[in-house]
């Protein structure tokens, strides 16, 4: 794993205007990553699959991560269970994408970028990097689908694994799943409690 | 440069249409029994040409990412082998080894061993049957694929032994495996092992010269390098292509790097080179068995510094990947220092190789579309997770 310092100002150099932040990874992979603005995406993007030394030629692993806000103070330990969210809950916090690039020529990596949306709720824009690498397309498609991040400039972007009809985004933390799914007949624990409910209250 | 322009995706194409023919919107899938699982494809037709290719998903989606957020971590662990259900021992290695990175944890010796030999043993089933598939998905019904079976039958015979399971392994532990080997485990893997050239070499004298499969693999489904590169494939469609690039060489996760074998390429990218890899891959693996066999060490299996109970890597993310047989397979987790991680994503090869389908398939006839699609090697649990 490279430290990330020197490409950061490499980036700054030749995409004037972008700008980088280093996100620190306490953890022993010491898998650091790039957070970059949107606005500079695709030219970062390109540079790094350009340039001659970096060749970042394949985008291995594209993901999406919410954080409802304030979702980075939970680094301390606790468990999550605020399952209460509000409409304010959505206007703040996040939704973050992730990209592991890889370059297959060169044989290094991973240098890994992300991109954040402004709030959850309605700024939920990023530029997609389907015209870089081609093989975020299902990638983004499915972090659409499922955490519902939209990517301006992606051709095709559907639904990829859920159904076309369906609103909501499930990866979200404060996603609830909709009552209306056949119980197994021996439920117990929290599926009997909401079978329970499901059934008016006795059961 | 744009990956747009050098590799316009088949969306914008318009068919060439002389004005008295009438395009043909066929549904191929989810029940077509040349699918590989419930998967469909939205196929346009010339006659009986491919001018347009969609493949739809979900179908055995079961939002795998979020059930493991509720999970502890060695709770998704049997969960991994419903993935790709071929390769169960695989998808526990990548598994363990993204746990293993994210919380710095060692692995011994013996267990480094007993991944290598497991996984290897996966490879070799995997790549038989679906060359067993392959030929019939071609119209050679029942005798190849059960040439295959048998085994591959024989190599879940030994992982039942191994594991109590011939396909839900789940084997792998975070630092090591769970059992140690059964009294002549060994010896009836080298046995195994030393039968499978032989297989091989009847099943290759079968098939590689055979006309039919010639005809109708040359040439056909034709990837590219540079598409190849920029769209992620990886695995043996990738090595097809030409491109070197297997993690078993370029991370040397585990313990690779100290087994001698080579990294066999294809030249044209297409249906019969990427049949050819298969084969070629499979007498690598029986030569990384055999050293892996003569090599393995005594010793633990298990970290014993690694806490099975409340199990809480420190807060932070990894990202493991290792070479599966159907390609790279690799786990991103974040941590945030609770028993369940924050966030689980696969990273499917089955998924992912399928972004070229189109591309393969754009111009060929409606009949290579099925062994194209063969040839790529999917498995739906995978592929809808």
């Amino acid at each position: 794993m490279m430290t990330l310092e020197p490409l950061k100002l490499e980036i700054e150099a030749n995409v004037p205007g972008c700008r980088l932040e280093i996100i620190p990874n306490p953890s022993s992979s010491a898998q650091h990553s790039m957070l970059i603005d949107a606005e500079h995406a695709v030219a970062v993007a390109t540079f790094l699959r350009g340039a001659p030394h970096h060749r970042f030629d394949y985008c291995s692993n594209v993901t999406g991560i919410d954080w409802p806000a304030p979702s980075k103070a939970k680094e301390t330990g606790d468990a999550l269970e605020e399952d209460v969210e509000s409409a304010e809950a959505a206007a703040t916090g996040y939704l973050e994408v992730v990209y592991h690039l890889y370059s297959m020529e060169l044989k290094h990596g991973p240098v890994i970028l992300r991109m954040r949306t402004q709030d959850r709720a309605t700024r939920v824009h990023l530029p997609s990097l389907i015209s870089i690498w081609r093989s975020v397309d299902f990638q983004e498609r499915e972090v659409f689908d499922l955490f519902g991040v939209i990517f301006d400039g992606h051709p095709d972007l559907r639904r990829l694994l859920m159904w076309d009809e369906f609103t909501d985004f499930p990866m979200r933390r404060d996603y609830v799943e909709p009552d209306d799914y056949e119980y197994e007949p021996t439920a117990h624990d929290k599926v009997l409690l909401k079978t329970m409910q499901h059934q008016g209250g006795t059961a | 440069m744009s990956a747009i322009a050098e590799f316009p995706s088949a969306a914008h194409l318009t068919p060439s249409s002389d004005g008295d023919s009438q395009l043909l919107e066929v549904s191929m899938g989810p029940q077509h029994p040349s699918t590989h699982g419930v998967f469909r494809m939205d196929v346009v037709l010339d006659g009986e040409t491919v001018v347009k290719l969609k493949p739809i998903f979900g179908y055995l989606h079961r939002n795998h990412e979020k059930i493991a957020e509720d999970e502890t971590y060695l709770g998704s662990m049997p969960y991994t082998d419903r993935l790709d259900y071929f390769c169960s021992l695989t998808n526990n290695w990548a598994y363990a080894l993204a746990v293993e990175t994210l919380a710095g944890v060692q692995v011994p010796e013996r267990a480094q061993y007993l991944r290598v030999i497991t996984a290897e043993l996966t490879r070799l089933q995997n790549h038989a049957s679906l060359i067993g598939f392959l030929m019939q998905d071609m119209g050679a019904s029942g005798t190849p694929l059960m040439y295959a079976f048998r085994e591959r039958e024989k190599i879940l015979d030994l992982f039942e032994a191994l594991t109590g399971a011939r396909m839900m392994c789940n084997y792998m532990r975070f630092g090591g495996c769970r059992v140690d080997l059964p009294a002549g485990w060994l010896e009836q893997a080298k046995q195994v092992v030393a039968a499978f050239p032989r297989f091989l070499d009847q099943y290759e004298s079968l098939l590689a010269g055979n006309e039919i499969l010639m005809a109708r693999t040359q040439g056909v489904g034709v990837l590219s390098r540079e598409l190849a590169i920029n769209a992620g494939i990886t695995g043996p469609v990738l090595r097809a292509c030409g491109v070197n690039y297997d993690l078993r060489k370029v991370d040397k996760y585990g313990i690779y790097d100290r087994f001698n074998f080579r990294i066999p390429l294809g030249d044209h990218g297409d249906v019969y080179d990427r049949y050819m890899i298969r084969v070629l891959e499979m007498r690598e693996s029986i030569k990384i068995l055999e050293q892996a066999m003569r090599d393995l060490p005594e010793g633990p299996i298990t970290d014993p510094k690694t806490k099975v109970r409340n199990f809480r890597p420190k807060p932070g993310e990894a990202y493991g990947r290792i070479e599966a047989p159907k390609g790279e397979l690799g786990f991103y987790l974040i941590s945030d220092g609770t028993p369940n991680p924050y966030r689980y994503r696969v990273r499917p090869p089955s998924l992912i190789n399928l972004t070229v389908l189109e591309d393969m398939c754009l111009g060929r006839n409606i009949a290579d579309v099925v062994i194209i699609l063969g040839s790529i090697d999917i498995v739906m649990g995978e592929v809808d997770r």
